[in-house]
């Protein structure tokens, strides 16, 4: 018994009924700990109901930050406005030329598509919502959305801006949802190389890298620079979507910083899950699939 | 008759005569102001790296440091449950750790009866640190080099930041104490 209750009886029986009780809350959050580590869904309904409730206030910040940032990006434009016409001037230009090209490979594509008789109809977003908050502190990475169930968002579906994939949804709440990003080491995606059919994957490695390991090994034929779009395989995101660039080359893959850093997202879109046959068969364990006789 | 010093009466928390505390907010601003530290780092952009520092953890540190006797013992199993809401880590992680933490400060504060801002400080940093750390392990992913690295800035930021978080702690103490009811 430390020494600091004194002779008092009752000073005593108090230091120790909160030692106890301390011991019991440690004990209630191991084992809560354990079970959530085991199963991760678990209570994520209660979650879900916080982040609610906290979103109109995460969502309003979000929007004050935005509108501040556009404002310092204006500032800087005016700086250095007279380079930096000249230098898009020409970019602009040779943009035109490539889209003009675009045009015509879109179009033999169409026409090959149409001899193969492949539909594809265009794949409109769930949702629109504003990233509103992030898990800043822990290192998992996670990101809010504002949107949810209301919206129909459903975990799974994966979450793309403009520039690039920004992740996965994990979890579902009415109104907002949480986004596991590219970064966190829990992440792994299906990715080839934008200009040929070299396949990998990408992890998260828990920095602000992702692993790119290589499916076959051999010759490591990755160069830096080179540009990593989703492969479409397991289902989950749509291929061709811009995800990483190279930036460093190791034994078995490469280091490659994302397109779409999450800390200069601001809207990002929600599209569906691209086959859910294949995702459905990705998530089923191979011994199950054998007990069934084979993915129909 | 006018009164020679206007001052006498009152003290730091206002005037002694005919005011006293709200029972209210006496009670609840620490706990509030723990609650508030845990929503912190929700606001702030989704960066790459984790690089915000556990506010809540450190708001809860300097109140059991800054205020000892205040907070009881077992103040880490509520709070820590609500950290856990959204932290994004797995739940309970807080729960343990925050509970473990205000076990261990009570044993070491019976073991060292000395007070100073510095040993405080030693202290938090003692803690900040295996927080930071223990979380990482039980994050539920795989602990690896680079995730640990990444820890580093977070770290310095949440030792640095605690005589942040201790004035802001004492500043809500002297709020909590001022007598804001009249007894007429």
């Amino acid at each position: 018994m430390p020494p600091r209750a004194g002779f008092s009886k009752r000073a005593q029986y108090t230091q120790f009924t909160g030692y106890i009780a301390a011991g019991l809350g440690a004990l209630i959050g191991a084992l809560l700990l354990g079970v959530s580590l085991w199963q991760p869904q678990f209570l994520s309904g209660l979650r879900g109901g916080a982040q609610d409730v906290a979103a109109p206030g995460t969502t309003a910040v979000a929007a004050a930050r935005t509108d501040s940032k556009d404002l310092l990006a204006t500032i800087r434009g005016y700086l250095r406005a007279g380079s930096q016409n000249a230098a898009l001037k020409r970019e602009v230009e040779i943009a035109r030329i490539r889209l003009k090209e675009a045009d015509a490979v879109r179009q033999e594509n169409a026409r090959l598509k149409a001899l193969l008789d492949i539909r594809d109809g265009e794949v409109r977003p769930v949702a629109i919502a504003r990233l509103v908050g992030s898990t800043a502190s822990s290192s998992r990475r996670f990101a809010y959305l504002g949107a949810g169930s209301a919206d129909g968002v459903q975990a799974g579906m994966s979450v793309v801006s403009p520039r690039g994939v920004v992740g996965r949804i994990l979890e579902v709440g009415r109104n907002s949802s949480r986004v596991l990003l590219l970064l966190d080491s829990e992440s792994v995606l299906p990715v080839r190389r934008a200009r040929d059919e070299l396949v990998a994957f990408a992890e998260g490695r828990g920095d602000s890298l992702l692993r790119v390991k290589l499916i076959n090994l051999g010759i490591n034929p990755l160069a830096v620079g080179d540009m990593l779009v989703t492969s479409g395989a397991g289902g989950y995101y749509r291929p061709g979507t811009a995800v990483a660039i190279v930036t460093e080359k190791t034994a078995d893959g490469a280091l490659a910083r994302v397109v779409s850093d999450p800390a200069a997202t601001d809207f990002v879109a929600v599209m569906p899950i691209f086959e859910s046959a294949a995702a459905r068969v990705a998530d089923t364990p191979p011994e199950h699939v054998l007990d069934q006789g084979g993915p129909g | 008759m006018d009164r020679y010093a206007p001052k006498a009466r009152s003290d730091a928390y206002g005037r002694r005569i005919n005011r006293e505390h709200s029972p209210l907010v006496a009670l609840a601003l620490p706990w509030l102001s723990i609650m508030a530290g845990s929503l912190v780092p929700l606001f702030f952009i989704a960066t790459a790296l984790p690089l915000v520092p556990p506010a809540g953890f450190l708001m809860l540190l300097a109140w059991r440091l800054v205020r000892p006797g205040l907070l009881p013992v077992w103040a880490g199993l509520p709070l820590g449950l609500f950290d856990d809401l959204f932290s994004g880590q797995p739940l309970g992680s807080a729960v343990v750790l925050w509970s473990l933490t205000m076990i261990a400060i009570e044993l070491l504060d019976s073991r060292i009866p000395w007070r100073s801002f510095l040993q405080d400080w030693i202290v938090a940093t003692g803690a900040a640190l295996a927080y930071l750390l223990a979380a990482f392990v039980v994050s539920g992913a795989p602990p690896t080099v680079p995730g640990l690295v990444a820890l580093g800035p977070q770290a310095l930021l949440s030792v640095l930041l605690y005589p942040a978080a201790a004035r802001l702690a004492s500043g809500l103490d002297r709020l909590r104490l001022t007598r804001w009811l009249s007894t007429s």
